[in-house]
């Protein structure tokens, strides 16, 4: 298990492919993402990465949070989270990872906070169907209907889907296709729609439901280590094939 | 400009298309590639375009619509297609509207479109 990534969402857009298909996707963009602390075992109990991504303004870091980010000697950040790893897929303090973290036409998982949709009737945060246009109905066209029986249960059943607040939830989107990575500019492109509004933050993971292709990474594909690792990192690729 | 259309613009400029100076009313003919088993070919389409949707963008599309053995038949082509071979003006019309939908329910001589003899190019500096 390796790190995830934390990105922002730019927008959607189109490809068009060579072979005529068009391929809507979503831009999310890497933003200054560097891993902030390390969580191991002996200390924590379990292990993982905190990666920071994004930078804010100095004023809008608190105190306590301005002493974590001194503390590991990195830039403070807009938005921290924690991914869980094996513990050979631990990163360094520091390190960058970079946009080809994942490889074109992986499989990824995306988290997000949906859009808020505010209190929402049934029709709309439930798929009802609605009461009839005409035949006698009156200012309730859009209404639920029927909550349940008569006197007896003489209630309504907990968790019966009702009117009330819509959206604004952290949402998982599963199996989303990479299409493009563009490192120098950090820009990861996926296959579809992905859970939130533009500007807001989501975390990519590899797809729990798929096996990881081959060639992924690991730990991480790191921005520093690559310039230097260009030719080197050729060199074991052809002593694997031989 | 925002990265989108940063985006947007690059793959317009990779697609390396040529796509003439056209709106609602003038007749166009498309050449479409078809994949036939494994073999390639163009198809041309022509007709008359009734609308242009979405501008000049990556997501810009048309209509074309002509009559084809009595019967009436549209299609929509994305602008930036990659299927899409070449598009060539065959005539100009002159027409009042963005969007010729009114066509749908005409037949023959009322569904015609008076050619636009006073087509004047745009000037390549506005264009770009």
């Amino acid at each position: 298990m390796r790190s995830g990534v934390i990105a922002k969402k730019v927008g959607m857009t189109r490809l068009f492919m060579d072979d005529g298909r068009q391929v809507p996707v979503t831009v999310l963009q890497l933003d200054n993402l560097q891993v902030v602390a390390q969580r191991t075992s002996d200390k924590d109990g379990y292990t993982a990465v905190q990666l920071g991504a994004g930078s804010p303004k100095a004023k809008r870091v608190s105190k306590a949070m301005r002493g974590h980010f001194a503390a590991q000697k990195v830039e403070p950040k807009r938005k921290l989270a924690e991914f869980r790893v094996t513990e050979d897929n631990l990163i360094d303090v520091g390190a960058e990872i970079s946009a080809e973290h994942f490889l074109e036409g992986q499989k990824v998982d995306v988290s997000g906070t949906s859009i808020g949709k505010g209190f929402a009737g049934a029709m709309k945060r439930h798929n009802f169907g609605g009461l009839r246009a005409s035949h006698g109905v009156s200012i309730s066209h859009r209404s639920h209907g029927s909550t349940g029986q008569c006197q007896d249960p003489g209630r309504v059943f907990k968790g019966k889907k009702m009117a009330g607040h819509m959206g604004s939830v952290r949402v998982t989107t599963q199996n989303l296709e990479v299409v493009k990575t563009d490192a120098g500019r950090g820009l990861i492109m996926i296959k579809g729609a992905v859970p939130g509004s533009k500007g807001g933050w989501v975390t990519i993971k590899d797809a729990v439901k798929k096996k990881a292709p081959e060639g992924l990474p690991l730990p991480a594909a790191l921005k520093a280590a690559e310039a230097a690792a260009a030719p080197a990192e050729e060199a074991p690729a052809e002593g694997g094939e031989a | 400009m925002d990265l989108i259309a940063q985006l947007e613009a690059e793959q317009i400029a990779s697609l390396g298309k040529n796509i003439p100076d056209f709106k609602a009313g003038d007749t166009v003919r498309v050449g479409y590639k078809v994949t036939e088993g494994s073999r390639t070919r163009v198809q041309n389409y022509e007709g008359v375009c009734i609308s242009r949707r979405n501008g000049e963008g990556i997501a810009g599309s048309f209509t074309v619509r002509k009559i084809s053995f009595g019967e009436g038949v549209e299609r929509v082509f994305p602008l930036y297609s990659t299927n899409i071979e070449s598009i060539k003006v065959v005539r100009r019309g002159r027409v009042r509207r963005a969007k010729l939908y009114y066509l749908r329910s005409r037949r023959g001589k009322s569904a015609r479109i008076a050619e636009d003899t006073t087509y004047k190019p745009k000037s390549a500096g506005a264009k770009a």
